[in-house]
């Protein structure tokens, strides 16, 4: 007879029972933490990069009067070329001043070089390519909608307010006042800006053109190369350790290798890229085809280790099945453990490809940071890549920029949410039960 | 009687697991259209001479295998034999119950369509129902083909699995411990199956299960520490033993 009471507790069941629950605390408490610092993070990023994709606007009509445009009068394309944005600038300026005094709006003591500061310098090339583009438009009247400058947007977002205006060379308390009733009228307006997807970076002076045109296409272009690159040398190299290479001291040693490749810090591989594509290979700087090649050499080790570890985790007995009826080595890999191996396989290929994406530091040592206009023609032109283009604009010192930087980082969230996505789309549809 | 003819023929076979001589000095000649069965305590190579018939242990690196197996004559262990070749007409099931994650059509076809047995899909479609048919299994998955093989009962299984090694015609049929992980239902299906096999196979099987080898077979050898005890009668063995050792096993006093 023990004579203790099943409903007393003993000691040891008490202290053991609140070990338990302590750790439980402690784990709970841990991912609070976790989720807290996420929404942090989420919030802040969204708070501060929302605003990129909203810009002002002021639409109003232009006259494209052919004696400063078109002197000549024959349309030629070499003499229209020579008019500079400082005409389309002046140009645009005297009519928003005349939409202005047309509309019966008060513009206070304002010169006509402050109607022109109301405009993004932007707004004048973009002009001017236009007519460039379309010179029939010379003669005509156009209804045009221009950005408005930095700190006119930056009055709209927060950035700029009365006082400080009052302080800055850039832009006067009247202009705002001006802005607001331009507002009023419907001259001036906030809306979605497709530009910050698809324009190129633009000079320190305007982040109101700034937009990430170029950083997508070099970053899809970079991925293009390592998605095309990586896959097949990865799962060959895989496959080849796994299931064909000889277990021996050179297997263990390249294996040890790549374990310890994928802990290379990713600038090292940059040096490596700058030291072998650029000046050994002779390839362009600030090619997507040398980011994609860096970024591949780094990608690799990432994709051999899952890749490996899916290999291995195939039961063995599929082998033998598929062996004793008389399969090759060959068609057993092929014919059952890469299918069966497939769903992490694919996992291991894009959460290596969602880094890449994300990967700066290699990029800037082989001059992806550089100040690009024009739109890549292909994998050998200069382009400019989403991770760098973030750091880029965070060291700029127009504050419009620090609102780039966000948005920028909000598309970057967006294609690494989106590939994420796909890996578990693909890891489910793939996924078999054995 | 008509006259029994060897199939195969193993002559002082040694089998090395690195350092571990694993079998020992084994000298046995396993008759067409008969069931052998191999007997013995765990870890006694019956096994891993089982897997030597048809070359399975060259997947395993540090196996060496000495001595001569000759399958109609001919030494498997020769540098001019292709082991998958070897494998289509040596052909095997294992113990836990391995379909592919396919059909269980495609499971069946898997063989004929790699060794190119068949030249039409009517002709594979043949293939398929006569070993299913020869599995015992075609009456209950027939309706079904393009299922997964790996949602049938343990039982259907093992003998999906039969079906795929029959599909490709072998001439032994070699079973480590097939019936180990069924239960007993499955288990007398499999053996029915074995008995039947026998017609046109020569089949070989591991068995932990005495009842079982006393069942099904004609042959029994009975191993121990690498060594083979005694061969012989399935009667003789386990009604007069020679070697005291077999003895001994069969009445459950090592094992």
């Amino acid at each position: 007879m023990s004579g203790r009471s099943l409903f007393a507790k003993d000691a040891r069941t008490a202290a053991r029972n609140r070990a338990e629950r302590r750790f439980r605390a402690f784990g709970f408490s841990a991912i609070l933490l976790a989720l807290l610092a996420l929404v942090w993070l989420l919030v802040s990023i969204l708070t501060a990069g929302a605003p990129a994709f909203r810009q002002t606007f002021l639409t109003f009509p232009v006259t494209l009067e052919a004696k400063l445009l078109d002197k000549s009068g024959i349309a030629d394309p070499a003499a229209l070329s020579k008019v500079t944005t400082t005409t389309y600038g002046k140009l645009l300026a005297k009519a928003l001043e005349a939409e202005i005094a047309a509309r019966g709006i008060e513009a206070g003591d304002m010169k006509s070089k402050d109607f022109a500061k109301m405009l993004s310098e932007e707004s004048a090339a973009t002009l001017r390519n236009m007519v460039l583009a379309d010179p029939s438009l010379i003669g005509q009247t156009i209804t045009f909608r221009a950005l408005a400058s930095g700190r006119i947007d930056g009055y709209y977002k927060g950035r700029v307010t009365m006082e400080s205006a009052a302080l800055d060379k850039n832009v006067s308390p009247a202009q705002l006042a001006l802005a607001e009733r331009l507002k009023e009228a419907g001259v001036l307006t906030i809306t979605f800006n497709p530009g910050f997807l698809t324009m190129p970076d633009a000079s320190d002076k305007r982040p109101e053109a700034a937009g990430l045109g170029i950083a997508i296409v070099g970053s899809f272009l970079m991925m293009a190369v390592v998605l095309v690159l990586s896959l097949p040398i990865g799962v060959a190299a895989s496959v080849y350790l796994e299931e064909f290479a000889p277990r021996n001291r050179w297997t263990d040693l390249i294996e040890v290798n790549i374990a310890n490749l994928a802990a290379v810090p990713s600038i090292v591989y940059g040096i490596l890229g700058l030291a072998i594509f650029i000046n050994f290979a002779g390839l362009p700087q600030s090619a997507p085809i040398v980011g994609g090649l860096v970024l591949t050499l780094m990608t690799l080790p990432r994709i051999i280790i899952p890749t490996r570890a899916a290999l291995k985790a195939v039961p063995p007995s599929i082998r033998d099945a598929a062996l004793g009826v008389g399969a090759s080595k060959l068609q057993t890999v092929f014919h059952h453990v890469l299918p069966l191996a497939m769903p992490g396989i694919l996992t291991g290929m894009i959460i290596g490809l969602a880094q890449a994406l994300g990967e700066t530091a290699p990029l800037l040592l082989i001059g992806m940071v550089a100040f690009v206009r024009d739109f890549p023609g292909g994998f050998f032109d200069p382009a400019a890549a989403l991770p760098v283009q973030v750091y880029n604009w965070t060291t700029r010192g127009d504050p419009g920029f620090v609102e780039r930087a966000s948005g920028a980082i909000i598309v970057l969230l967006a294609f690494l949410i989106l590939m994420n996505a796909v890996a578990i789309f693909l890891r489910r549809k793939f996924e078999r039960r054995w | 009687m008509d006259i029994e003819t060897v199939k195969i023929r193993a002559d002082k076979v040694q089998v090395f697991y690195g350092e571990n001589h694993a079998i020992k000095d084994v000298d046995v000649n396993i008759l067409d259209k008969t069931v052998t069965a191999f007997i013995g305590p765990s870890g006694c190579g019956k096994s891993t001479f089982l897997r030597c018939l048809n070359r399975m242990n060259d997947t395993i690196p540090s196996c060496r295998v000495e001595g001569g197996i000759t399958l109609d004559g001919e030494d498997i262990y020769d540098p001019r034999v292709d082991p998958v070749q070897l494998r289509a007409k040596v052909g095997m099931v294992f113990q836990k119950p391995n379909p592919f994650p396919k059909s269980i059509y495609d499971n069946v076809a898997y063989g004929p369509r790699i060794h190119g047995l068949t030249r039409s899909k009517a002709e594979l479609d043949e293939v398929v129902e006569k070993s299913l048919r020869r599995a015992a299994l075609w009456n209950e998955v027939k309706d079904r083909l393009q299922a997964p093989g790996t949602g049938l009962s343990g039982g259907q299984q093992q003998r999906l699995c039969i079906a795929r090694a029959v599909a490709t015609e072998p001439e032994v049929l070699l079973m480590d411990e097939p019936c180990s992980a069924l239960d007993p239902i499955a288990t007398a299906q499999v053996e029915e199956l074995i008995d039947e096999l026998r017609e046109n196979f020569s089949v070989v099987i591991v068995t932990h299960s005495m009842q079982q080898a006393a069942r099904v077979s004609q042959k029994t050898a009975f191993f121990h520490l690498g060594n083979l005890v005694e061969y012989g009668e399935t009667t003789q063995i386990f009604t007069n033993p020679r070697d005291p050792r077999t003895e001994s096993y069969i009445t459950g006093r090592i094992g």
